[in-house]
This record gives structure tokens, sequence and C-alpha cells, in this order.
């Protein structure tokens, strides 16, 4: 729902790291997103179609890559991945321990650009 | 033709609202202003809990509101004629408050005179979950006949707040909802959570919350003392 304002600050961040690399163009844009977010690829493109007219970014194809939602264990330091689905148990699969921390799937980040 | 160069970024896309979040809390300390950011779907109880919470806390601390709305100010009205400050922050249409609106909010507010502000964020579960407002602590209600599933369906939410105010608990009965199951998902997602079964109706569980909500704030301003 809210994919036109974060459009919007991928847009200035590319344009702005573009720049600094003497782009002519922006081809494509590899998005970081974790599992948790429930942001939406096709709207990205859809909205960044629409604010990339007229700049060095128009046409460039958006990508995105989910990161999973991956828990460590407090006690054993072990690091295992959550499905949402599976809703059973989030305990440490190796020690059994309650005591855990996320460690990715909030991620939401610019990971690379490909320019010429 | 020019070379096909692959530039590595790693970049936040939200760095700017995060750095502003950042500068928003610098400024609060400063004045010793501890902020909560309160969110919830539509209906939930949001301005039910900040009404319920300025009466049982007003008399020991200097409390103002920032109420989002996407159209009406009818919330902010409420708290007014509770005697507190607020600022009615209207969206047009935006599903989320974020830092450069509540700075916004903040600098119509007379930061020296107050304790404690509460954002009524946009009735939504989805997109203020992903905005940092420069608040302090994150809490969220989650009323009982929304039902007891919702931590599956909007996970990013359950898992960036310190509290969850489980609301309408005079509902449970009446409602197919399972407390057991509800809080087993949301532990799931955030071990760290607070959980706090309360009424805003009955007055039930409010004194938890309050208590909770001080406790925090009197933590943060030993802290910064």
């Amino acid at each position: 729902m809210h994919e036109l304002s974060v459009t919007e600050s991928i847009l200035s961040i590319v344009l702005k790291h573009a720049q600094t690399n003497k782009a002519e163009k922006v081809l494509a844009i590899n998005l970081k997103v974790g599992e948790l977010s429930e942001l939406v690829g096709d709207c990205i493109q859809h909205y960044f179609d629409y604010l990339s007219k007229g700049t060095i970014a128009e046409g460039a194809v958006i990508d995105v890559e989910r990161s999973p939602i991956i828990f460590q264990c407090k006690e054993c330091e072990h690091s295992f991945e959550i499905s949402l689905k599976d809703s059973k148990d989030f305990a440490c699969p190796r020690c059994g321990g309650a005591k855990v921390s996320l460690i990715s799937g909030r991620e939401f980040y610019i990971k690379d650009i490909t320019i010429s | 033709m020019a070379d096909i160069r692959l530039i590595e970024i790693k970049e936040d896309i939200l760095s700017d609202n995060k750095n502003l979040a950042d500068e928003i809390r610098d400024m609060l300390r400063v004045h010793k202003v501890f902020m909560l950011n309160l969110m919830a779907s539509p209906g939930g109880g949001k301005t039910s809990l900040i009404i319920n919470t300025i009466r049982s806390m007003k008399d020991t601390c200097r409390i103002g509101v920032i109420e989002g709305d996407i159209a009406s100010v009818v919330d902010a009205e409420k708290v007014v004629q509770e005697g507190i400050p607020a600022v009615q922050l209207k969206t047009g249409g935006f599903c989320h408050l974020d830092a450069t609106m509540i700075k916004m909010a903040l600098d119509e507010m007379d930061l020296k005179n107050l304790d404690l502000v509460m954002i009524e964020n946009i009735g939504n579960l989805v997109c203020p979950a992903e905005f940092d407002t420069g608040a302090h602590k994150n809490a969220m209600i989650l009323s009982v006949p929304e039902g007891d599933d919702k931590p599956l369906k909007y996970p990013l939410i359950f898992s960036v707040c310190d509290v969850l105010v489980v609301n309408k608990i005079d509902y449970i009965g009446v409602a197919d909802f399972d407390m057991g199951a509800m809080k087993e998902r949301v532990f799931k997602l955030n071990p760290e959570i607070n959980i706090i079964e309360a009424s805003c109706k009955t007055g039930e569980g409010i004194e938890k919350w309050t208590r909770w909500l001080t406790d925090e704030m009197n933590a943060y301003q030993r802290a910064v003392r």
C-alpha cells in the first residue's frame, strides 16, 4: 500500500549512485526484501515506470530478491529458518532453547544496480 | 557502446526516514520527552486506549498526542476534550505516518512542557510497521473481534512492536478467538514482546498497560538525565 513512497526513495537513491558512477543509463535494480515485509514487487515496478519517466533510470527492470526469516538461538547460537505457514514450533531445533532472536527477514535495501 | 557495469549499493531504501527518525529522538532527548507510537487496525481501539491512558496518567505526567488520520479531525477533538494538547495530521490518503510528518507535528508542540507524546498512527496493520516515526517504543493493539490469525497475516507489525495490547477482551466468549494460539503465533515472531490483555470498555487490564508505559517512560527519563 505504501509502495509509492518507497518507490520514490528507490528512485532517488538509484539516481544518486548512477550519477556518482557517471552512468548514461540504469538497466537493472536489485532489491533485497525480507520475507516479513508486505511489499509487492509488481507494484514497485509499476510505480517506478511512472516516476522514472524522463530520467536515466527510465526502463530499468526491478528484481526483488526475498531473504528468508532466520532466527538464532541465544543459548547455542544455532541459526535456523522459519516458515510462517508452519506455525507449530519456533524453539531451537538443535538444543530446544526458547530464547531466539530474529537475524534475517526484515531487510529492505537496494543491493546493486546495473548501469551502462 | 558503453560498458555495462554492476554497482554494489547496499543502501537502505528507507535510510532518509531512518536518519530523520534518529534526529527526532535527539530532539526529544533534549527535552526528556518519551514518545510512543501506537498502531492498530481501524476500529481496534487506538483512540479509546489513548483516552484511557490520558485519564489515568494526566495527573502524574504531562501528555501530548499526535493524531494521524486520512481525512477527519474527530479523534483530535476527543483528545482535546480531555484537556490534552493534540496535533492532527491529515495524510490525505496516505496509509502511514513517517518521520517527516511526525517532525512537523512535534514542531507545533511545546516539548519543554511535555513528558510523554503518544502518536496515534493511521488505522492499518501493514504500512505503519515499515516506517520509523522517531518514537522510543512501538505499541500495537489487536482487538478480539479481528481474530487470532492476524499475526499470520501481518507478521511485520508484530515483529517490530515492544508491546501488544489485546483489546476488547470483554468479547471473548462471543468471538471465535483462541488467546493461546494467538500468543503462540506472536511469540514466534517476537519472543521479547509484552502482551497485555485489556478492555477499554470495562477498564480491565488498563492499569497493567499504564504501568508498562510508566515503567518504560521512567527508564528512559532516568537514562537521559
